[in-house]
């Protein structure tokens, strides 16, 4: 009897539909966030993550109806991201339904935001979504930086020492995303993870690079990630979460079942 | 009519909790209206009740206090069936070590504990705090919540602090996260819990649907 590690299949989505892009860029459309969130559901996913990447301010109004409509239909926790940047944003996105948020860009630029998010509303619903990138060379201590807007804006700030702020701030989870791996496929940054999960007491999600199961059971065994995230390897149906579910539970680790 | 009201003192995902009671009435074809109400009459006028709660219990008890919630919850005591969850739980015990110490209602006997740092499991490994994520329930006595949920079915938990009570007689289920811990309690017309049936797929809206037709007796 154990506590099962986690699925969560992402939906990145721009005006009310599901996207991926590869590298934050390159950007297909996968569907509907309401009919595939259930569907996820209904297959085992443990939780649904949905990042808002929508850019314009009328389209806000469209992620809360979307994220009301899918917490009317999904009984397992909905995390909503992108684009928190107030307590008044929190407040909309769990009075919507969401249960947990994740806040990235704004955390950043206002570190405190986290702790008066986690004092109002709770760290249990305060995730802190990182995006980090490699920035040591080849055969030096592993460096890892925060950069926001899509990879695209350095911060200099060090992704462990910054992990470990926001979670002494009162971050209850870490949504932890390899910006270097993100839409490759070729597997999650383990030493990252690895580095990230052995630095702080909360659960981490690992994210960014899932092309395969494997990849999902070497981000728990040797990324020692609590909650592995995907998006592309389940919206393009390569494999279901219940076939990811019993592809990890044949390699020893403790998964819910249906 | 079944009109279940889920106290509303400002803290917890009342949304979640009201949203799920009624996709379980419509899928039974059940007459059931959720009232989410801070209002004393209103909640008296229900026929059940749901006392839920997240986040930090300093901050709870001070809402509670402050909205007489605890006379609420001990009138609907007496009279119909609640449903605590989580915070709302530990809420219900002696007092609470988080917060450096906070005196809860007191309606059950027992404790609130922190999960300690350093937490491992049998094999030796590390385990996080919060315990957050699915794990299983056993059900340590029959009641008749626990109808057609199997034994040991996973149920969502997200909490750092667990109860702890002197009368063993009214732990229902438990649970393992380091070392075994109170999962469910039960008294007279109250069953608690500490994860989240909610947002728990089946095994937690079957659990919400044997409250929508339970009388309060065992």
């Amino acid at each position: 009897m154990a506590l099962a590690k986690r699925i969560i299949p992402c939906l990145d989505c721009d005006n009310g539909r599901v996207v991926k892009g590869v590298k934050f860029l390159d950007i297909r459309d996968a569907g509907d966030p309401v009919e595939i969130a259930k569907r996820y559901c209904d297959a085992g996913a443990d939780e649904i993550t949905f990042l808002d990447i929508t850019a314009s301010h009328e389209g806000r109004d469209t992620t809360v109806h979307t994220v009301e409509k899918i917490a009317g239909q999904v009984f397992i926790p909905l995390t909503v991201g992108g684009g928190i940047r107030t307590l008044e944003d929190i407040r909309t996105m769990l009075n919507a339904g969401a249960d947990k948020v994740a806040i990235n860009t704004a955390a950043v630029d206002n570190p405190e935001f986290v702790r008066e998010a986690a004092e109002r509303f709770g760290s249990q619903c305060i995730v802190v979504a990182v995006d980090a990138k490699q920035v040591s060379a080849e055969g030096e201590p592993p460096k890892w930086e925060i950069f926001t807007h899509g990879g695209r804006k350095p911060t200099g700030l060090d992704t462990i020492e910054w992990v470990k702020r926001m979670v002494s701030y009162g971050a209850g989870e870490i949504l932890l995303t390899s910006m270097d791996r993100d839409g490759t496929k070729i597997g999650f940054d383990l030493a990252l993870n690895k580095a990230v999960s052995n630095a702080v007491q909360v659960p981490i999600i690992a994210s960014g690079g899932v092309g395969n199961l494997q990849h999902l059971v070497d981000g728990v065994i040797e990324g020692e990630a609590d909650a592995v995230l995907a998006a592309s390897i389940f919206h393009f149906g390569e494999y279901t979460v219940q076939e990811a579910k019993d592809y990890m539970a044949e390699k020893g680790i403790e998964v819910r079942s249906l | 009519m079944n009109t279940v009201a889920v106290i509303d003192y400002g803290m917890g995902n009342l949304h979640s909790v009201a949203k799920a009671v009624e996709h379980v009435g419509r899928e039974a074809g059940d007459d059931v209206r959720v009232v989410v109400t801070a209002d004393a009459n209103k909640i008296a006028d229900a026929d059940r009740v749901i006392f839920p709660g997240v986040g930090a219990i300093r901050d709870c008890m001070a809402e509670i206090k402050r909205l007489d919630v605890g006379q609420i919850v001990e009138d609907a005591m007496k009279s119909k069936p609640v449903l605590a969850i989580c915070v709302g739980m530990q809420a219900l015990m002696d007092h609470s070590e988080e917060n450096n110490g906070v005196d809860c209602l007191g309606f059950l006997p027992g404790d609130v504990c922190y999960f300690g740092d350093g937490l491992k499991d049998e094999s030796g490994a590390r385990l996080k705090v919060p315990h957050m994520g699915w794990n299983q329930v056993k059900q340590t006595q029959p009641h008749p919540l626990w109808k057609d949920v199997p034994d040991n079915s996973r149920f969502y938990f997200v909490h750092s602090y667990y109860v702890q009570t002197p009368k063993q007689e009214l732990v229902t289920g438990k649970t393992t996260y380091g070392k075994e811990i109170v999962a469910t309690l039960a008294a007279d017309n109250i069953f608690a819990t500490q994860f989240h049936p909610e947002k728990s797929q089946k095994a937690g809206l079957t659990l919400i649907g044997n409250f929508l037709n339970w009388d309060g007796s065992l």
